[in-house]
């Protein structure tokens, strides 16, 4: 079994849908695998706007972060794709730029803190794939499910693939298959790899755009019959189920890879947050 | 009478040098022979009058006052599909970054996008953390606060201290919108 991980929060699980924070801990609990505190973690920063705004803010908040996780000697892990993307980017940045981690370190300093380069950034799904693999997950399986749902894998969880090397781009597998440990069938839909919409920071400055692309990416699942969509993000699962209270037509509850191996794994309903959600679980 | 537009070269300089925060990816800006593979593959070009590529050319033309003020510099989700199908290697999302950051320096920021700037540096999240959410986690059996900048004083300050000495509040107080 493999090692420990800090769990990075970031905000959108714990201050919105913190049913995904609660999923993820009783799942890694129940496999044995032990999630650190990462005490004093900050926003990842947010890609969207912070990296838009000033490029040094967004790298030295993320060095922050990296740095309570290097003190402990453990691995990042983040449960949301924005969260990795900016904490997977920015390490690579500091990692590969001795200048630029020289130029951080003095902002740091100043908080009595430093980063070294030293620890690797997480994706939990690429943790369960990589780490633990499907032939164990496979074993704490003790309610198969028989849904029928369609994979979301946004954008920051395999792009850009020259540094992430996790899939490929267009045709990627690893979340079909990490669904179908449960007994799901995850059935094919137009533009699977299209992004929900959110990101980049246009759900905040033009909400209707995203919307446009949300209600794209909804049709395309209505389809095909899916019963859910599975997403391995807080921010794509908050834009998929905040935005069916403004599309008429759509009821399709939408459920973070946590919540689904929360369901296989016979874990409690109440734990895994579902009813909080604006779309409600009926399966 | 047709429009001439003057072109900046030291806004084309600028982009290639990675913009205010001398970022990685400007280099490649020259690399693009236009061929409109990003545009084809843009999500949000789809729905919008978003168009990557002539966004890529008024950066190597050096209009700039065809890239700062507009709409369309703000519509990129940074998908990664462009840059996933560039046949030429540009690093089409990091030249976005680059153009929003010297957008932002010059006053060119939305209020929506200012008012996360402010919740990043009173709570060091991008949203609001409600009192009603406290209890929605402890009925759940999660601490009602997690141990994050909301919950931990010190290392609010700490995040606060890191955001002022990098320049991001003085940055915010330049944004004409």
């Amino acid at each position: 079994m493999p090692g420990k991980y800090a769990l990075f929060l970031g905000c959108v699980a714990p201050y919105r849908y913190p049913g995904i924070e609660k999923a993820t801990r009783e799942v890694f609990k129940t496999m044995g695998v032990e999630l650190v505190e990462l005490q004093g973690a900050g926003c990842c920063p947010a890609p969207g706007v912070i990296r838009s705004f000033d490029q040094n803010t967004w790298l030295a908040l993320a060095a922050r972060n990296l740095a309570l996780a290097e003190k402990q000697g453990v691995d990042i892990m983040t449960i949301c794709n924005g969260c990795f993307g900016s904490l997977f980017e920015a390490n690579h940045v500091l990692q590969h730029d001795p200048e630029k981690l020289k130029e951080v370190n003095q902002i740091l300093a100043k908080v009595g803190m430093k980063y070294n380069g030293k620890i690797k950034v997480r994706h939990f799904a690429e943790v369960l794939y990589l780490d633990i693999g499907t032939e164990t997950i496979k074993k704490f399986v003790k309610n198969p499910l028989d849904y029928k749902v369609a994979v979301h894998y946004g954008c920051h969880f395999i792009k850009p693939s020259r540094i992430k090397h996790l899939d490929d781009p267009e045709r990627p597998r690893l979340l079909d298959e990490l669904v179908e440990v449960t007994g799901a069938k995850s059935v094919n839909y137009k533009d699977k790899i299209m992004c929900c919409g959110a990101g980049g920071g246009v759900r905040s400055r033009s909400s209707g755009t995203a919307l446009k692309m949300t209600e794209e990416k909804l049709k395309n699942v209505k389809k095909v019959g899916a019963q859910m969509i599975i997403d391995v993000c807080p921010f794509c699962h908050l834009q998929y189920d905040r935005s069916q209270r403004d599309l008429p037509g759509f009821d399709i509850p939408v459920v973070h890879l946590s919540q689904l191996y929360g369901m296989a794994f016979g874990l409690p309903r109440e734990q895994l947050g579902l009813e909080a959600h604006e779309v409600k679980f009926k399966l | 009478m047709a429009k001439i537009v003057e072109p900046n070269p030291a806004f084309t300089r600028e982009i290639i040098a990675g913009g205010p925060n001398k970022a990685g990816g400007g280099d490649t800006l020259m690399l693009c022979y236009q061929c409109g593979t990003c545009t084809a593959s843009c999500p949000s070009g789809r729905l919008t009058a978003f168009r990557t590529r002539q966004l890529v050319r008024r950066g190597q033309l050096g209009l700039k006052d065809e890239v700062l003020p507009t709409e369309e510099l703000w519509l990129c989700t940074t998908c990664y599909q462009c840059v996933e199908r560039c046949p030429r290697n540009v690093e089409i999302t990091d030249l976005i970054f680059i153009m929003r950051n010297i957008a932002a320096k010059e006053g060119f920021m939305s209020d929506q996008h200012k008012k996360i700037g402010e919740n990043m540096m009173a709570i060091g999240s991008t949203v609001p953390f409600p009192d009603t959410m406290k209890k929605v986690r402890a009925d759940m059996g999660l601490p009602a606060e997690p141990p994050t900048t909301v919950s931990d004083q010190k290392a609010m300050a700490d995040f606060r201290k890191v955001m002022e000495a990098c320049g991001f509040d003085s940055l915010m107080k330049g944004g004409k919108k």
